[in-house]
């Protein structure tokens, strides 16, 4: 049971799992997004340290400085941590699940506004202040 | 699409329930410790014209260099033990979170045992290599 994998892709697509379907989907790319980002960060900060690597480093520190990346990078981080919050308390308090759907709504509410302003904020900065 | 059975999850302790509740754990850790940050950037009197990476910065890793540019008077007071350890409990918490959370996503789309068992031992060498060059960073800046 759960155990055999054989939707295919696009009946994968197909299924109509609404609000906390997007959910689930978007906190998985949230999640995957901060660890590409920790990663190259964590890379570049030690590569800028040491003399043979400093290009390197420079170099993808440039990427992820990019005003396009940080729209990118700052939604992953803000949903999965906004999100993420919500599956702790949900998960560790069980009785809540009936709630999830406010809880998912309640979330929208918590993101939207301060991913808005900060949309506004970047993209403000990056087409030159 | 073939697909091989595999054995039904246990019930009760094991490495997978454990990572469950570690994955809920380290994410509440993570709050505590950029709460805690935060708080202290503020009280360090940062309080005008902070931007959204400032907050960030001061909030995912409390390091010297990491909040060189950031709008806080001192940087002097965020040299020390105390912030080095917080640096490095963030770093755990966040590499072991995300990395496991990253071979979770890979298990779910791979059923091939051997597959499954190379993913894991390469998903532990990177951890072990990323927190090793992590700590160093912290601990030289
Ligand atoms: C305050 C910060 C964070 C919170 C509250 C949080 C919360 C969570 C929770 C509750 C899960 C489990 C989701 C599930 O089982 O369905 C999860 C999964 C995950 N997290 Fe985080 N997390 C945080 C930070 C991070 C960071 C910093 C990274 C990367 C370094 C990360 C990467 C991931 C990944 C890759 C997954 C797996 C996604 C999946 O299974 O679909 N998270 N997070």
């Amino acid at each position: 049971m759960g155990l055999k994998r054989n939707v295919g892709l696009m009946e994968g697509l197909r299924y109509q799992g609404k609000g906390p379907m997007l959910t689930y989907i978007l906190h998985r790319i949230g999640g995957l997004g901060i660890v590409l980002f920790v990663a190259l960060h964590i890379l570049a900060s030690f590569l800028s340290n040491q003399a043979w690597g400093t290009s390197a480093g420079i170099f993808i520190n440039a990427i992820y400085e990019h005003w396009l990346f940080q729209i990118f990078i700052f939604f992953c981080a803000l949903f999965h941590a906004i999100n993420g919050l919500r599956i702790v308390i949900l998960d560790l308090w069980p009785v809540l699940i009936e709630y999830q759907r406010e809880a998912i709504w309640l979330e929208w509410f918590v993101f939207l506004p301060i991913y808005g302003i900060a949309l506004i904020v970047i993209i403000r900065g990056g087409l030159g202040g | 699409m073939k697909t091989n059975p595999r054995t039904a999850p246990q019930r009760g302790f094991h490495f997978d329930y454990l990572m469950w509740l570690f994955t809920r754990l380290s994410a509440l850790a993570m709050y505590l410790l950029a709460i805690a940050a935060i708080l202290a950037a503020l009280l360090m009197s940062a309080r005008q014209n902070m931007t959204v990476a400032d907050l960030m910065r001061w909030a995912f890793m409390p390091n010297p260099n990491h909040v060189a540019n950031t709008n806080i008077p001192d940087i002097e007071a965020w040299k020390g033990i105390f912030w080095q350890v917080m640096g490095i409990l963030m770093l755990f918490f966040a590499g072991a979170h995300g990395l496991h959370g990253l071979l979770n996503v890979l298990e779910d789309y791979i059923s091939r045992t051997w597959v499954r068992n190379f993913l894991r031992g390469l998903v532990l060498l990177v951890w072990v290599f990323m927190s090793a060059i992590g700590i160093y960073v912290i601990l030289t800046s």
